[in-house]
């Protein structure tokens, strides 16, 4: 197999690699600041378990969570497996990555003044209000390195789908590599990898500049 | 009745854990009045402040502002009156901060602007006049389009006293306004405050600046330890007081 086609084949599965990357975006960030929120909770209960849905997603593989999201229907509840992966895919990068932007939202609210919340309450901002306007623009900036930080790292970690075998990019190398007994998948793969992150820090740096008008 | 006074605090009680830091502590100020509080740090003069501008809960006492009851002591505890009670009463006052706490994402002109469009529900264009009328009066008519950190601490604090007038509060708290400004910053600050004192304007200051608080307030009060030691008109505190704790801090002060 000429090497073009294997870029061809691998590159086919790149919609699938998008798909995982931009749909895990979407949930995980709004998902993760109502963790980090909830964790933040005053009231006890709720931030007890906040505080171990985190650490159970952050102290066992991807991989595993991966697995038990796609095939703990089967094994819990005889519930067949859905030829469409994408959606247990999803659901297990989400539930993960969510309990990391957690933290990292967190670590940013809580570098926040006391003096920005009292300045918006006696001006009778109400609590959302100041959340909304005062609060959370300011904690997006300070954690952009941060949250570029876990993005690059979703962008390899949107490999891990072949262990359920969700056909994406690198799931569809790592066949095309045991068959061809073949290297060259997984450079390809590198590469793919390596200017798809290329990509993603170009728009956090603009990001990033855009968000730097104030100190 | 009460009506006549813009603020009475009465009996206020605040504990911190198990440390007293209002100890039955009672003020009023008539519109129009300007009242300085003075007195050694801990001297719970900040609590007395964070409690008037609800920023802090008393444990027990009176808060009233124009006969609204903020609280209400009710057998020696203070009930607080319901959120969109207080939310009204908010509207009243207004705080300078000692540290500005301006928006460092916003412009001058958005701080300004936003609260009295999103909070008081006015038209942009009537509050953008307003706005730009009152940082003309602050001297910042060419930092409309600044951001807080461009500006100097002495500029930062003329926004913020911009920022709390743009809500039209009937009085304005001051918690030790020029205490993180350089020395020669300070000037400007208290010149504002007093042009303000000259229109009127009824205010609190927690301040360190015994010749300013003797100049432009019409009654000082003196805190330490929790409860007033000494009050009257400002030349009889600052420059004749007759408590022994006045006099010690009084002489403490000038010797620096």
């Amino acid at each position: 197999m000429s090497i073009l086609t294997m870029i061809t084949k691998m590159g086919e599965g790149l919609g699938r690699t998008c798909a995982i990357f931009f749909l895990t975006l979407l949930f995980a960030l709004p998902l993760g600041l109502i963790v980090s929120l909830l964790r933040m909770s005053k009231n006890k209960v709720i931030s007890a378990i906040m505080k171990v849905y985190i650490s159970i997603l952050r102290g066992t593989p991807l991989m595993l969570q991966l697995l038990a999201v796609t095939y703990g229907p089967y094994y819990l509840f005889g519930m067949n497996v859905s030829r469409e992966k994408l959606i247990p895919v999803v659901i297990a990068f989400s539930l993960n990555y969510a309990a990391y932007f957690a933290e990292i939202y967190r670590g940013g609210i809580e570098s926040m003044s006391q003096g920005q919340y009292e300045a918006a309450e006696v001006l009778g901002y109400t609590k959302f209000q100041c959340f909304m306007r005062i609060i959370l623009p300011q904690v997006i900036k300070r954690i952009l390195p941060s949250v570029t930080n876990e993005i690059v790292t979703l962008v390899k970690d949107t490999s891990m789908a072949f262990t359920v075998a969700y056909q994406e990019m690198f799931t569809i190398g790592k066949q095309i590599a045991n068959s061809q007994t073949s290297f060259m998948p997984f450079v390809i793969a590198g590469v793919f990898y390596f200017l798809f992150n290329a990509i993603v820090g170009w728009v956090m740096g603009r990001f990033e500049k855009k968000l730097s008008y104030y100190r | 009745m009460t009506m006549s006074k813009l603020l009475e605090i009465n009996h206020c009680r605040k504990q911190f854990g198990s440390t007293e830091v209002l100890t039955d502590l009672s003020i009023s100020v008539e519109e129009g009045q300007v009242l300085s509080i003075i007195g050694p740090s801990g001297s719970g003069k900040s609590t007395l402040l964070r409690c008037a501008t609800l920023l802090e809960t008393m444990d027990g006492g009176d808060l009233i502002y124009l006969g609204n009851y903020a609280a209400r002591d009710v057998n020696g505890k203070a009930v607080y009156a319901t959120q969109p009670e207080l939310q009204k009463i908010r509207g009243m006052f207004g705080l300078v901060f000692q540290n500005f706490n301006l928006f460092p994402h916003y412009s001058v002109l958005k701080n300004v602007m936003e609260a009295p469009m999103l909070v008081q529900k006015r038209q942009e264009k009537e509050v953008r006049e307003e706005a730009l009328a009152l940082l003309e009066q602050m001297g910042l008519s060419d930092k409309a389009d600044a951001y807080p950190y461009q500006l100097s601490g002495g500029q930062q604090q003329r926004v913020s006293i911009a920022r709390a007038l743009a809500m039209n509060p009937k009085i304005l708290f001051f918690d030790e306004p020029t205490s993180a400004l350089d020395p020669e910053l300070t000037g400007e600050i208290l010149k504002v405050i007093r042009k303000l004192a000259e229109k009127k304007m009824t205010m609190v200051i927690v301040t360190h600046e015994m010749s300013f608080a003797r100049d432009v307030s019409d009654w000082v009060v003196f805190m330490n330890g929790g409860v007033i030691v000494e009050q009257g008109d400002p030349r009889e505190v600052i420059d004749n007081p007759t408590q022994e704790r006045t006099i010690q801090f009084l002489r403490r002060l000038q010797e620096k």
